[in-house]
C-alpha cells in the first residue's frame, strides 16, 4: 500500500510533512542533530532573533508547573548577524526549510530585520514574533493590539518578499480580531499559540519563583486553550494555520489538524525527547495509514460537529 | 543518547538521600567524570520535565541475562527535594526509566605532578566519586566533604576504600570538624607549597568560597554547578550562569548543561 501523502505547503514553503519545531525550543537546529534526523521533519524555526544580541533575563528563568513549565528567558539570542555568520552555515547543509523567527524592540527594528533576511537564500520564510510575553519593552503591545499588529505586519510585508508567518499571542480577549488584523496586513499564514502568561510563587520565601516574576506557560497544560483558539481562528480566516500548544505526540498533533491547522509546531516536547518532532511526524503518518486516509490534507478542519 | 533503563537498586544511604543503580548501554562508559544524566521519573506528563543528576559511578557486572554476559550500569546519588525526586525514591528494582546520557562537559584531570583536592557538599559528592576513581590511579587525592549535619555527609567510606584521604566538616559538628569545609580545606592548602588542583561540587555559596580561595592561593580550580534546566542540551537557555566577561551590553551567559556543568572557576562571574 502506498504511504499517505504528508506533504504540506504553507505560504509557498514546501514541506515533506506538517511537523515543525517551535521557536525557542530547538536552539539553532544543530543542538539536536545527534538525537534525530533533521531531514525527517517539515521545517525548523530558529530561536527568536533580534537585531542586536540579547542577554535575556536573570535566573531563575524556568520553573515546572503541573503538566507544563513557565519560562522567562527574555529572548536571549545571538542576534541576526551572528546567526547568519555562525549558525546558518550548519543549517545550509540540512535539506529542511529554515524559518527564522524575528523579534523587534520597535516597529523599525522589525522592518530592519525583515529587510536583512530578505536576501538570504537559505532562509525559507519568516515567522514574526509579535508576542513575546517575557520582554518588557515593545513586544506585548504589538501582540495584543490589532492596530499595532497590523502596523508591524504591514512593515515586514513591505520589507521582505519571503513567505510571512505571524505568531499570535493567546494573551488577548479576542484572538480572532488579532488574526484578522494580521491577515489583512499581509500575513500568509498564522501560527498559534505562543505561551500563556503565568506566574509561580514560592510560599516559603514569599517570592515569585521566576526572576522576571511572570513567564510564559507551555506544555500539555495549555493544549485545550490552544485547540480552542486554532479552531476559532481557522473558521475566521482563509490563510493556513500552524497549530502550537502542548503537542507531545501524534494524537495531539492530529487533534490540531482536525481543529483546522494545516501544520503544527512541536515545542516543549523537544526538551523532554529531543527526537519528539521526528517521532510525531512518523506517528501521524502511521495513523493516517492505519485509517486508510490517503493525504493529511483531507483531515484539515475535519472536526465533526 | 536517549535510552530506556531499568532500576537495579535504589537504597536510602542516609535519611533523605538515595543511591540508585540502573542499567545503561555500554557506550555510556565513555562518559567523563562530571558529566550528567537527565532522568524522566515517570511516563506521565506530570511531572513534565527530566531531572538532572551527576553520574556517581558506572561500570559493568556479570549477568546471565544479556548476550555478552555483561551489564553496564550507571549510578546516581540524589536528595529528595520535591515531587520528582520523591517519585524517584519510590521506584524499585525492575521499574523503568527514560534517560538521556551522558550530557555536558566533565572534569579535566590536570597535570601529573599535582595533588588532587576534591571539595564537596551534600549530593555534590556524586560527580567527585567518579572523578576520584580516575584520579587515584596516579595521584594523591584528598577529599574535603561538608554538610549541615552528619546525615548530609555521604559515601565517605566509599571514597576511603578508593584510597582517598578524607576530611569532614559539619555545620553542627556532629561529624568531623565543626564549621565550614572550605576553611578546613584552606588550612590544608596553606600547609605546603606542592602543586595542587581543586575540584569542587556543591551549593553555590560553597563553590563561590572555593573559587575565592583558589584565586587567592593561585590554585587551578574547576567547579561543577547545579541549575534548574528543562532540556540539558543547550536549547531551553533556562540554566544559564554569568561568564566572567558578562555585562548588560556584552552578555556572556554560559549554559550549565552544555558549556558546563564543570567550569574553570576563573571563567565564571561570582558576583
Amino acid at each position: 500500500m502506498t504511504r499517505p501523502d504528508m506533504t504540506v505547503e504553507i505560504a509557498g514553503i514546501k514541506m515533506r510533512n506538517p511537523v515543525m519545531t517551535a521557536s525557542g525550543t530547538f536552539g539553532y537546529g544543530e543542538e539536536f542533530a545527534e538525537y534525530m534526523d533533521l531531514e525527517s521533519i517539515g521545517a525548523m524555526i530558529t530561536k527568536g532573533l533580534s537585531l542586536k544580541p540579547k542577554a535575556g533575563n536573570n535566573t531563575p528563568r524556568i520553573v515546572e508547573t503541573p503538566g507544563g513549565m513557565l519560562n522567562a528567558i527574555g529572548l536571549q539570542n545571538v542576534g541576526i548577524e551572528a546567526f547568519i555568520a555562525k549558525k546558518l552555515p550548519f543549517l545550509r547543509g540540512v535539506n529542511t526549510p529554515v524559518i527564522v523567527n524575528l523579534y523587534g524592540n520597535s516597529l523599525e527594528e522589525y522592518g530592519e530585520l525583515a529587510a536583512r533576511i530578505d536576501g538570504i537564500n537559505e532562509v525559507a520564510g519568516v515567522e514574526v514574533n509579535i508576542s513575546c510575553p517575557n520582554v518588557k519593552q515593545g513586544g506585548i503591545v504589538f501582540g495584543t493590539d490589532p492596530d499595532a499588529a497590523r502596523q508591524v505586519v504591514e512593515l515586514v510585508r513591505r520589507s521582505t518578499t519571503k513567505p510571512l508567518i505571524v505568531k499570535l499571542s493567546p494573551n488577548v480577549t479576542d484572538i480572532v480580531s488579532m488574526a484578522k488584523a494580521c491577515v489583512d496586513a499581509g500575513a500568509e499564514a498564522l501560527s498559534l499559540i505562543n505561551t500563556l502568561t503565568g506566574m509561580a510563587i514560592d510560599l516559603n520565601s514569599r517570592r515569585p519563583v521566576l526572576a522576571n516574576i511572570t513567564g510564559g506557560l507551555s506544555g500539555p497544560a495549555i493544549k485545550p486553550v490552544a485547540l480552542r483558539m486554532v479552531w476559532q481562528v481557522a473558521k475566521a480566516v482563509k490563510v493556513p494555520i500552524i497549530g502550537i500548544g502542548g503537542i507531545m505526540n501524534a494524537t495531539d498533533a492530529l487533534e490540531f489538524i482536525l481543529a483546522g491547522a494545516t501544520a503544527v509546531q512541536v515545542g516543549t516536547a523537544n526538551f523532554l525527547t529531543p527526537a519528539a518532532s521526528q517521532k510525531i511526524a512518523r506517528g501521524m503518518e502511521n495513523w493516517l495509514a492505519e485509517n486508510r486516509i490517503g493525504s493529511l490534507q483531507e483531515l484539515v478542519g475535519g472536526l465533526k460537529s | 543518547m536517549q535510552f530506556q533503563s531499568q532500576v537495579l537498586t535504589n537504597a536510602e544511604v542516609s535519611p533523605g538521600y538515595f543511591r540508585m543503580r540502573m542499567t545503561a548501554p555500554p557506550s555510556v562508559l565513555e562518559a567523563a567524570a562530571g558529566q550528567f544524566v537527565m532522568v524522566k521519573v515517570s511516563r506521565a506528563i506530570d511531572p513534565l520535565l527530566r531531572r538532572p543528576f551527576g553520574i556517581y559511578d558506572m561500570g559493568t557486572f556479570i549477568t546471565p541475562y544479556t548476550d555478552c554476559g555483561q551489564q553496564t550500569f550507571l549510578e546516581i546519588l540524589y536528595k529528595v527535594v520535591g515531587r520528582g525526586t520523591g517519585m524517584l525514591a519510590d521506584l524499585h528494582q525492575g521499574d523503568h526509566l527514560d534517560i538521556i546520557a551522558p550530557l555536558g562537559k566533565g572534569f579535566c584531570p590536570g597535570e601529573a605532578e599535582e595533588e588532587k583536592i576534591l571539595v564537596g557538599g551534600g549530593v555534590g559528592l556524586a560527580p567527585l566519586y567518579l572523578l576520584a576513581k580516575e584520579l587515584v590511579k596516579g595521584h594523591k587525592v584528598r577529599l574535603f566533604a561538608g554538610g549541615r549535619s552528619k546525615e548530609d555527609v555521604l559515601c565517605i567510606t566509599e571514597f576511603e576504600r578508593l584510597g582517598v584521604e578524607t576530611y569532614v566538616a559539619t555545620d553542627d559538628g556532629t561529624l568531623g570538624d565543626r564549621g565550614l569545609v572550605t576553611q578546613v580545606m584552606m588550612k590544608h592548602l596553606a600547609s605546603d607549597n606542592k602543586p595542587k588542583r581543586l575540584f569542587a561540587c556543591g551549593p553555590f555559596p560553597m563553590l563561590r568560597a572555593v573559587a575565592g580561595i583558589a584565586e587567592e592561593m593561585q590554585v587551578p580550580c574547576q567547579v561543577s554547578l547545579e541549575a534548574f534546566m528543562a532540556c540539558g542540551m543547550g536549547a531551553c537557555l533556562g540554566c544559564v550562569v554569568k561568564g566572567v566577561n558578562h555585562s548588560v551590553e556584552t552578555p556572556d551567559y554560559r549554559c550549565v548543561c552544555k558549556d558546563g556543568p564543570v567550569f574553570d572557576s576563573t571563567d565564571l562571574s561570582w558576583d
